[in-house]
């Protein structure tokens, strides 16, 4: 190796000291407030529903669970049941579908080098749940709880594959190419999950439409046990090539040149995303903006780096969805409320003000 | 370190570009591609780079073919400064020039980046920058921050795919004395430059390519002749020794004494 090293290594320290450091005080106070956040809301969202539960009891009812004999157990006879049995379930529920819904965000961004790109916007979301819908009314089920998960993935990592042929020219991706990719892709899978409704009978056909507007009700142990391990392996491997995502927004042939397989990188980050988002499509249904609207909040905040940007994407996916969530279930007395209506309904006005801002500040996108 | 060309030809979407281009870099030299606009100096500088595989012809490096090379263990052998400087995200210049030293994470001399990424932006005069936005940058700044990213790759072949263009004269002298001193060095330059008086003063050698031809390879001294640029250029110029310095003129097109054609006299 030739490799010069400067002729100041005498004074390393001191030109090394010249250089600011990585964001790390900025990154750790985020962790935190969003840490407490989604413990505190966690024990709140417990507690409220139709049957009230105080904050103490909940938490005496955690302690309790996890051997500790402190605290009050629930007071209502049902107390115990309606905790452990529906709301501990939806709450989980919602945390590890936000953490992929907005992981998955992340990383799309990031191997796009685009920060339009989202599984819900180009379609990747639909052309899951079109693989879930023909599960529902073909009534497959060979693999049990999986299979909806298992067709979802397929169907995922297809449109996510068709999205990324189809919209690359000369190893970049341009805004509006990706969009106009976006609606084709999205209009063909759309297509296909219309035909499935029209197949269905009249339950696959209900099934299929509350389940397009993206719920959480009805949430079982079971779906959270299946949506977990596929969430965890998404985000460790996120997390995994999150230096190199850096090293992509150089664009593809710089990053070759400092040593990125791009090629290998993308096709994996690909196999992630379709993974994550048939994690969080399978039992929840579409819920779309949460996976644009997070890295966007999070890479303002503590700008984009990749090391952070991920893991707090994903934390701050799951206080927001479980906010979401929350106020889907308690906003109307009786009444489940669609959370994908509520994600698009605060998600679209926040994109066109992105839009907005993006427009003045760079010049737009195009 | 050893970059060999023998009989490149190459094209770029089913368009020949270069033809039977042989040509030879060793470490310790400045080498200049100088040519007119669509002669293939940035294709040659690619098929240098393993970006774009010869369609006939050999490139190689170490004595190895540079397709062959592993993506990793190449980025530790060459740099590459790109044209044009685009990046996706807004991160911060120091962010950017810590982006060379990818190609070394996970070996012993990760342990030198604070480093290197601090001499690399000393050098290139970005240091004062560093927490800057790189999106918001001018032109030339973003040139020299890439420069940076390139001087902290730390590797033994450069290549500089204009490296001045949009540079004031003392940036443009800065990054072309930095380059200059990686060729004292030991490590083997390639630019790509426009200004042939600047490419004269800075480079060791010259190789003028045209048409996609390789015209000419030498010295300053011997490349930069009237007759030579004048025909490559189809444009006649004159080779003018000042001081030692050789300045190339072309000559004017419109006489300075000739009555105006189309400027509307001032009154």
């Amino acid at each position: 190796m030739t490799a010069t090293l400067p002729d100041r290594t005498a004074t390393t320290s001191d030109v090394a000291a010249v250089l600011p450091g990585h964001r790390s005080a900025r990154a750790t106070a985020l962790f935190v407030v969003l840490g407490v956040a989604l413990a505190l809301l966690t024990v709140y969202a417990a507690g409220r529903g139709q049957l009230s539960i105080p904050a103490h009891e909940v938490w005496g009812s955690i302690l309790h669970r996890l051997g500790l004999d402190l605290g009050t157990m629930p007071t209502h006879p049902q107390g115990e049941n309606t905790l452990w049995q529906v709301r501990f379930p939806r709450i989980a529920m919602a945390i590890v579908v936000g953490a992929a819904l907005s992981t998955a965000g992340a990383l799309m961004q990031g191997i796009f080098g685009n920060p339009l790109a989202e599984p819900g916007v180009v379609g990747v979301s639909t052309g899951a749940a079109f693989a879930a819908a023909v599960v529902i009314v073909f009534e497959i089920g060979f693999m049990g709880a999986w299979t909806t998960a298992a067709f979802a993935f397929v169907g995922g990592l297809v449109t996510t594959l068709a999205v990324y042929a189809l919209s690359r020219a000369d190893g970049r991706t341009e805004v509006v190419t990706l969009v106009l990719t976006g609606i084709a892709v999205n209009a063909v899978a759309a297509a296909g999950l219309a035909l499935m409704i029209f197949l269905g009978d009249t339950a696959a056909r209900e099934q299929i439409v509350f389940w397009q507007l993206g719920s959480l009700n009805g949430t079982r142990w079971e779906y959270v046990g299946v949506v977990t391990p596929l969430v965890v392996v998404g985000l460790v491997g996120a997390m995994l090539m999150s230096r190199k995502l850096d090293v992509l927004s150089l664009g593809d042939r710089a990053a070759r040149h400092v040593g990125i397989d791009v090629e290998r990188l993308r096709l994996v980050a690909i196999v992630l995303v379709a993974l994550l988002t048939a994690a969080a499509v399978s039992f929840a249904g579409i819920i779309a903006f949460v996976g644009l609207v997070v890295p966007h909040l999070i890479r303002m905040l503590v700008g984009p780096g990749h090391r952070v940007l991920v893991p707090a994407s994903a934390l701050a996916g799951t206080v927001l969805l479980l906010g979401a969530d929350l106020i889907a279930r308690t906003a109307v007395a009786y009444a489940d409320l669609p959370i994908g209506m509520l994600t698009s309904l605060v998600g679209g006005p926040f994109f066109f003000w992105l839009l907005r801002r993006t427009r003045k500040t760079a010049g737009g996108w195009a | 370190m050893t970059l060999r060309l023998t009989h490149v030809s190459a094209s770029l979407g089913g368009h020949p570009i270069l033809h039977d281009v042989t040509i030879e870099v060793v470490p310790g030299e400045l080498v200049a591609l100088v040519g007119p606009n669509g002669a293939g100096k940035t294709t040659l500088l690619s098929v240098m780079s393993g970006d774009i595989v010869p369609s006939s012809g050999e490139a190689l490096l170490d004595g190895v073919s540079l397709h062959q090379w592993k993506v990793g263990a190449l980025a530790r052998e060459r740099a590459v400064l790109p044209q044009e400087q685009r990046l996706a995200f807004g991160f911060r210049v120091v962010d950017v020039v810590r982006m060379g030293r990818a190609p070394w994470a996970r070996l012993p001399e990760e342990d030198l980046d604070d480093v290197v990424v601090a001499g690399a932006m000393t050098r290139t005069d970005v240091l004062t920058m560093a927490e800057r936005s790189f999106p918001t940058l001018s032109g030339g700044e973003k040139a020299r921050t890439s420069f940076a990213r390139v001087l902290a790759q730390q590797t033994p072949l450069v290549l500089l795919d204009e490296p001045t263009a949009a540079l004031d004269i003392r940036h443009q002298e800065q990054v072309l004395s930095e380059a200059r001193r990686l060729a004292a060095d030991g490590h083997a330059v390639v630019a790509v430059l426009h200004d042939l008086t600047v490419a004269a003063a800075h480079a060791d050698r010259i190789c003028v390519l045209a048409d996609g031809h390789l015209r000419a390879d030498g010295t300053p001294s011997e490349v930069m002749r009237a007759d030579v640029l004048g025909e490559v250029y189809g444009h006649p110029v004159d080779v003018i020794d000042h001081e030692g310095r050789i300045i190339v003129l072309p000559h004017l097109l419109i006489h300075p004494t000739e009555e105006p054609t189309c400027a509307p006299a001032l009154s």
